[in-house]
């Protein structure tokens, strides 16, 4: 039980990482790295986001859509739950939570349209995990997420100082940073099966 | 002629001036996603360019009938049931594309560039010059995709749509992930060199719609509400 979580938990983490593996949130990922702690204010919403989005879809699927065979309405139903949430969340943490909403909360109404945040809650249900096998994946992505924002903006504030032939200045140049970042955590595949297997 | 002139460049525009991919940056985790091969990239293109063109014609008829303080839910809603209609359409007919397109297929809901066009053109237009936008900025991110499907697969895998093209020993680093990121960057630099500009500086959430909302953005980069 704890060991196939933590199989989960690693493999959303490391070896699938949800940027550098998967694509899914590349925007914020190249928009928001510039420094480390709109990084890490970032990294953190995004995976306070996903955890709740799946709260919140994946008794709505099992319960609802899927008993009544109605499971192709799931990208409809699950992008307006995640954008209704986003925005109650933002209007309850605005008034009760002033110090919380100025480190998060300026980043949720970037990250309700964020691929990963759907790709997320539709990952769970194609792998037909149970509901807390779900949560545990959703934590890892968005842990997953962090820390590969939090590892780009070392890099990146590197680069950014760095003499780059003139055509690739720029967005090019942090592209092929990201690639040489995604190498890197290649060296994790295996990983789980070794520590696991 | 001045109204035609002008749809003809509502059309083109998105092609090449403005494509969506290379020179604004949108849309780009399906860019990095899907392409590993030409077939695919093309397949995701032309999906893409269906929901733009069909999402793009409602959201131009309904424009007068949606309120202002709930049209970008409005907007989802309708893009996303282009989406699943799609998705039956591409399971009955192609299969295997379907299967290959996987996860991506659903996600082109959240695509930038659908929703973007939607609340920066459709909206505001009328329907013939918003199905020519919605036609040519998807063509301009077919065109993208099925470029860097190209490379990545005669670099990667040595073959092209699928027919062998005798290059030394394929590189498998073009089809993996970090191949993905290399090859869209060389891509946006040539473009920008043979365009003679200078490549573009930063991409931001400021480009995905869901930040009109934002009046400005704080020092973290982050958005602050009106």
């Amino acid at each position: 039980m704890i060991k196939s979580m933590l199989i989960i938990l690693l493999s959303a983490m490391l070896t699938d990482n949800f940027v550098l593996s998967k694509f899914m949130g590349i925007c914020p990922f190249l928009g928001v790295s510039k420094k480390l702690d709109s990084s890490v204010g970032m990294g953190m919403a995004v995976t306070f986001v996903m955890i709740c989005a799946t709260l919140c879809t994946f008794p709505v699927y099992t319960l609802l859509l899927a008993p009544m065979g109605l499971s192709y309405l799931r990208t409809i139903a699950f992008i307006l739950i995640i954008a209704l949430f986003v925005q109650l969340v933002e209007i309850i943490m605005k008034k009760k939570m002033p110090a919380l909403y100025k480190s998060l909360g300026v980043f949720l109404p970037l990250i309700t349209t964020n691929c990963a945040v759907l790709g997320v809650t539709i990952l769970n249900i194609d792998s037909e995990y149970t509901f807390a096998e779900s949560l545990v994946n959703a934590l890892g992505a968005g842990l997953g997420f962090t820390i590969a924002l939090v590892l780009f903006s070392g890099v990146r504030s590197r680069v950014e100082n760095a003499d780059v032939p003139e055509t690739f200045k720029g967005v090019p140049a942090t592209l092929i940073a990201a690639s040489i970042v995604s190498v890197s955590f290649m060296s994790f595949a295996g990983l789980v099966e070794g520590l696991f297997g | 002629m001045s109204e035609q002139n002008g749809n003809l460049h509502e059309f083109t525009k998105g092609i090449i001036k403005e494509n969506p991919t290379l020179v604004t940056l949108l849309g780009m985790c399906p860019t990095l996603a899907v392409t590993t091969m030409a077939e695919n990239g093309l397949g995701m293109g032309l999906a893409t360019t269906f929901v733009l063109v069909c999402s793009n014609a409602v959201i131009s008829l309904l424009k007068n009938v949606i309120p202002k303080a709930v049209r970008l839910p409005c907007f989802i809603v309708v893009i996303a049931s282009f989406v699943t209609l799609i998705e039956f359409l591409m399971k009955g007919y192609l299969p295997e594309l379907y299967d290959s397109l996987g996860l991506f297929l659903s996600l082109i809901t959240v695509n930038c560039i659908i929703l973007g066009r939607a609340e920066a053109f459709a909206s505001k237009n009328k329907l013939l010059p918003s199905i020519l936008d919605g036609l040519g900025m998807g063509l301009g991110f077919t065109l993208a995709l099925f470029l860097m499907g190209s490379v990545r697969e005669i670099f990667g895998m040595g073959s092209w749509m699928g027919f062998e093209i005798p290059f030394g020993t394929p590189m498998t680093i073009f089809i993996m992930p970090a191949g993905g990121f290399f090859v869209l960057g060389c891509i946006i630099a040539l473009v920008n060199k043979l365009a003679n500009r200078k490549p573009p500086q930063s991409v931001g959430c400021a480009g995905c719609p869901n930040s009109v909302n934002c009046s400005s953005f704080s020092e973290n980069g982050g958005c602050q509400n009106k």
